[in-house]
């Protein structure tokens, strides 16, 4: 076992894999507390159907660098969609179902249509389930993956305080001054980030499960936000490790896998805060 | 000059106007009390005094140095989710975040302050437990320590003894007037007549007929009478 594990750790873009990996899955789990305790979660959905729809005029366009794509269509929608959300209220969601199903289906219906790949079916899985697309990342794609990572890592720590403030009481932040739709703004662009990001680890069905599950875990064990936070980093990043590592092993869907362990760590973690709150 | 000044000011929702020929005004260290029934507009007119909601008409004018953002504000109810995980500690230091600007982080003099904060609302030891699994009387305090945290100057408190019980609603009060005579501006909106009555040194009644003016003179008019007496069990005689 740590031979194989040994023989494919030297390849270099295995390497590079595990990298982007663990810092895809660090930057995705910063904004799930926010998005769990926000109706943001609405958002991150629709929009990683969104992202599935640009991934299909990506593919059918037949770039090479897809995310040059993907990027600006998923954050414009993410912008579109909390515009549309603050207006209209309620009509917010149905304006979010409606792009969001539309978006999935105009991207099968693209690929149907004019892929010229004779792998049809395959393609369309790996972009839904991210199969082993990590492995396939173009250089300069692991590159921009690392960078915004490092963005979206960098922007939730300077504006650690203010996201919090907004999430916990948007009309008190309001109330002293801070500008709140400025923050979602900020916010719906970092999320749409992390779910073009996503896409890449774990493929555009799976995004939120790799975005939620690791704060939904740490909100079993943790009450307040900042242990929450730290501990859904922490979390998210060796679920996202080990199941690199894993699938590598067992011939695995890397996505899948990921989403596995991060399911079993919810399990485990779930269980610790029984027996803590039973304890107490 | 005033702290703020009212002028025939009009409130409401999407141009439909829910509280209308609004004229007052908030001078420094004043203790005001909002009644009116329910559905009057009392947190409507809140709302618009912090910004929260335009004016359908009128005017709101910001005297004496009062920038708009030096308001603390005690919600009517604050609806957090079920889960959101937060320490007391954490939402008190969140009443700091006018002061910090576009500082991302809070400094030394910011966190003393909420614990001064914390102090005089009595939640001190309580600073790392879970907000959402206090009593409904902790919560209050630790939204108070949140809004002193964001003011030296005025405090709107809407309702701020909601669903607190006998003893717990006259330490509140106390409390507020203790803050009122270290000098802070008070706005509270209640339905508790006889505590404002006790309290407040002006009185603004919105309903469809408007009352602004002293507590005497509120005593004294028709409307006053008729609320003071028959409404909430009489207070007034105290
Ligand atoms: N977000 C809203 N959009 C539209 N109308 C609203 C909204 N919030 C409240 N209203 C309406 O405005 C009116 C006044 O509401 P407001 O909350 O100001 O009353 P209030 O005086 O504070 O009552 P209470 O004593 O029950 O707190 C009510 O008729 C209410 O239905
Ligand atoms: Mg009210």
């Amino acid at each position: 076992m740590i031979e194989t594990l040994m023989i494919y750790l030297d390849h270099t873009f295995v390497r590079y894999a595990i990298i982007v990996g663990v810092l895809i899955a660090l930057s995705s789990s910063l904004l799930g507390v926010t998005l769990v305790l926000k109706r943001f979660s609405f958002i991150g959905d629709g929009l990683s159907h969104v992202a599935f729809g640009a991934m299909a005029i990506a593919s059918v366009l037949n770039l090479t660098n897809k995310m040059t794509l993907i990027l600006p269509i998923t954050i414009i929608c993410a912008v579109l969609l909390l515009r549309t959300g603050q207006n209209t209220r309620i009509k917010g969601d149905a304006a979010i179902a409606m792009i969001s199903v539309g978006a999935l289906a105009f991207g099968y219906l693209l690929m149907n249509l004019f892929s010229t790949s004779s792998n049809l079916t395959g393609d369309v899985c790996s972009t839904l389930f991210g199969s082993m697309s990590i492995l396939t990342l173009t250089r300069w794609e692991v590159w921009l993956c690392m960078i915004l990572s490092v963005i979206v890592v960098a922007v939730f720590v300077i504006f650690y305080n203010k996201i919090f403030a907004v999430t916990f009481d948007e009309n008190f932040a309001k109330a002293v001054g801070t500008k709140a739709d400025v923050y979602n703004l900020l916010i719906a662009v970092v999320i749409a980030v992390i779910i073009v990001l996503a896409m890449n680890l774990v493929g555009s069905l799976l995004i939120s499960a790799l975005v939620i599950f690791p704060a939904l875990s740490a909100m079993r064990m943790f009450k307040n936000f900042l242990s929450v936070t730290i501990f859904s980093a922490i979390l998210s990043v060796i679920c996202a490790f080990s199941g690199i590592i894993i699938s590598m092993l067992t011939g695995t869907p890397v996505g899948s896998t990921i989403v596995a362990v991060d399911v079993f760590a919810f399990l485990i973690c779930s269980l610790i805060g029984l027996i803590k709150g039973v304890g107490k | 000059m005033s702290y703020i000044t009212v002028k025939d000011l009009e409130v409401g929702y999407d141009k439909s106007v829910i509280a209308q020929k609004l004229n007052f005004e908030i001078t420094s260290g004043e203790y005001l009390c909002i009644v009116g029934e329910n559905g009057s507009g009392k947190s409507t007119l809140m709302k618009t005094l912090l910004g929260l909601l335009k004016p359908i008409g009128g005017q709101i004018i910001f005297g004496d140095d009062l920038q708009a953002n030096e308001i603390g504000y005690l919600p009517q109810q604050t609806i957090v989710q079920k889960d959101f995980p937060a320490s007391v500690k954490e939402i008190v230091l969140s009443g700091c975040q006018a002061r910090c600007g576009l500082r991302p982080f809070y400094n030394k003099e910011e966190k003393a302050l909420a614990k001064t904060n914390m102090e005089r609302m009595g939640i001190l030891d309580m600073a790392d437990r879970c907000y959402r699994e206090l009593s409904g009387g902790q919560q209050q305090r630790v939204l108070l320590a949140r809004a002193l945290c964001a003011t030296r100057k005025v405090l709107l408190l809407d309702e701020p003894v909601a669903g607190l019980d006998p003893a717990v609603t006259a330490d509140m009060y106390d409390l507020i007037e203790s803050l009122n005579k270290e000098g802070i501006t008070i706005i509270m909106i209640s339905h508790d007549i006889a505590a404002a009555a006790r309290y407040a040194d002006h009185i603004l009644h919105i309903g469809d007929d408007v009352f602004y003016g002293t507590k005497k003179d509120y005593e004294e008019s028709d409307m006053g009478r008729y609320f003071l007496s028959g409404k909430k069990g009489g207070g007034s005689d105290d």
